[in-house]
């Protein structure tokens, strides 16, 4: 049994999700910002584009690899678990501070308070990212 | 008509290639041939007179042809392998010919993944942010070379891209073309886009919300086709590491080009 592979594959479906989330509600449904905001909207547009490829090809990659472990029955459920939140909560936070904050690429929303928008937005992926760390401590434990 | 000829004339030469296999008592994949009678038949629907009427009113019907015949049919005539079949139907001196022609420098450079994208993407870039969109309503020469380019560079695209199951005169490494693959991808999303927020191809009879609902069945129809392509590369990907894992889908007798 190959626990690392179990939860490799779910970060990076977990991880796809959340960008995909992102992507769609923010990008393209409230359409509050694009990825890369400091250029023109044509950049912008592309640089969703770009976006949109990652996210979908990650994804893809990441199913394919749980259904590998799972055809040689070597999936193990709580460390795919566990694997899901910690890629879901990593991604977001990951969003939030680097890419929101310390490379400003573009924001949550604009001409708005932004405070309690940054705030909702990883304090949620915080929350997510603890609920994996513990799924992954308890699925560490239940191996040893 | 001629399409119709062209398109019938390749699905009995599919049939006939097959019989003899049989008959030769050698295997060939049921699923081949579904998915030769499927890509072809979803061809003939593209580009049937009410389709075709449809799409020159309607920019969403242009589109769904767009669709089948760029990305979803491509996907089906390749998975067919009708090189393979060719190959092993011609006799020896016919098969070697094809080999050398398979294996020549030309078609090396046409079918490298990042050819097969400029020619289908670009293409694409070509005709909906030029006149040239326009121009194609008005001259039925230029329609269908329009056409047949969506179909061709779709086929060329998607070959180039997995690599098989026919194959590939460059068969560049897996992360290649994962890489190509990924900016088609983005680039196929981005024009979408584009001509959604720009009201591209401009110059036509199309209003901008007719426009905008097309450019919306381009990026989740191109979506679904990708998800496709990229899950049959990665479902590739693992049986066929290196050269020693190729598929034994027969004799074929190209050596393996892969650096």
């Amino acid at each position: 049994m190959e626990p690392g592979h179990s939860l490799g594959a779910a970060v990076l479906v977990g991880g796809g999700v959340m960008a995909a989330v992102d992507e769609i509600v923010f990008h393209q449904l409230l359409q509050w910002h694009h990825f890369f905001d400091q250029s023109t909207p044509m950049i912008g547009i592309f640089s969703d584009g770009m976006l949109h490829a990652a996210e979908l090809i990650i994804l893809v990659a990441g199913f394919f690899w749980i259904a590998r472990l799972a055809r040689r029955q070597a999936l193990i459920p709580s460390w795919t678990r566990a694997g899901l939140l910690l890629g879901m909560g990593g991604f977001q936070l990951f969003d939030g501070i680097v890419d929101h904050k310390l490379l400003r690429l573009h924001q949550v929303r604009y001409g708005v308070e932004l405070l309690p928008y940054d705030l909702a937005w990883n304090l949620c992926g915080l929350v997510l990212l603890l609920i994996g760390v513990w799924l992954w401590r308890r699925a560490a434990a239940a191996a040893r | 008509m001629l399409v119709l000829t062209l398109v019938v004339a390749a699905q009995i030469a599919y049939l006939v290639g097959l019989q003899r296999q049989w008959r030769r008592g050698r295997p060939w994949s049921f699923w081949r041939l579904l998915a030769l009678l499927a890509g072809t038949s979803m061809v003939l629907f593209a580009i049937s007179p009410p389709v075709m009427l449809h799409a020159h009113q309607d920019l969403r019907g242009h589109m769904l042809q767009h669709l089948l015949l760029g990305m979803f049919a491509p996907l089906l005539l390749v998975l067919a392998a009708p090189v393979s079949l060719l190959l092993r139907t011609l006799p020896t001196a016919g098969a070697r010919a094809l080999v050398a022609v398979l294996r020549s420098g030309p078609l090396r450079l046409l079918a490298h993944p990042l050819t097969a994208l400029l020619l289908n993407l670009g293409g694409m870039y070509l005709l909906y942010l030029t006149p040239l969109y326009a121009a194609s309503l008005g001259s039925p020469a230029l329609h269908w070379l329009v056409h047949w380019h969506f179909l061709a560079a779709g086929c060329l695209f998607t070959w180039a891209i997995l690599a098989g199951p026919d194959p590939a005169p460059h068969a560049a490494r897996a992360w290649v073309r994962l890489g190509v693959l990924f900016v088609a991808m983005a680039a196929h999303a981005t024009l979408a886009k584009l001509m959604y927020g720009f009201g591209w191809p401009r110059g036509t009879h199309h209003g901008l919300e007719e426009i905008q609902a097309a450019a919306q069945l381009m990026y989740y129809g191109g979506d679904l086709a990708e998800m496709l392509l990229l899950g049959l590369l990665f479902a590739r990907w693992g049986r066929r590491r290196g050269c020693a894992g190729r598929p034994t889908g027969g004799p074929v007798a190209l050596p393996c080009v892969s650096k």
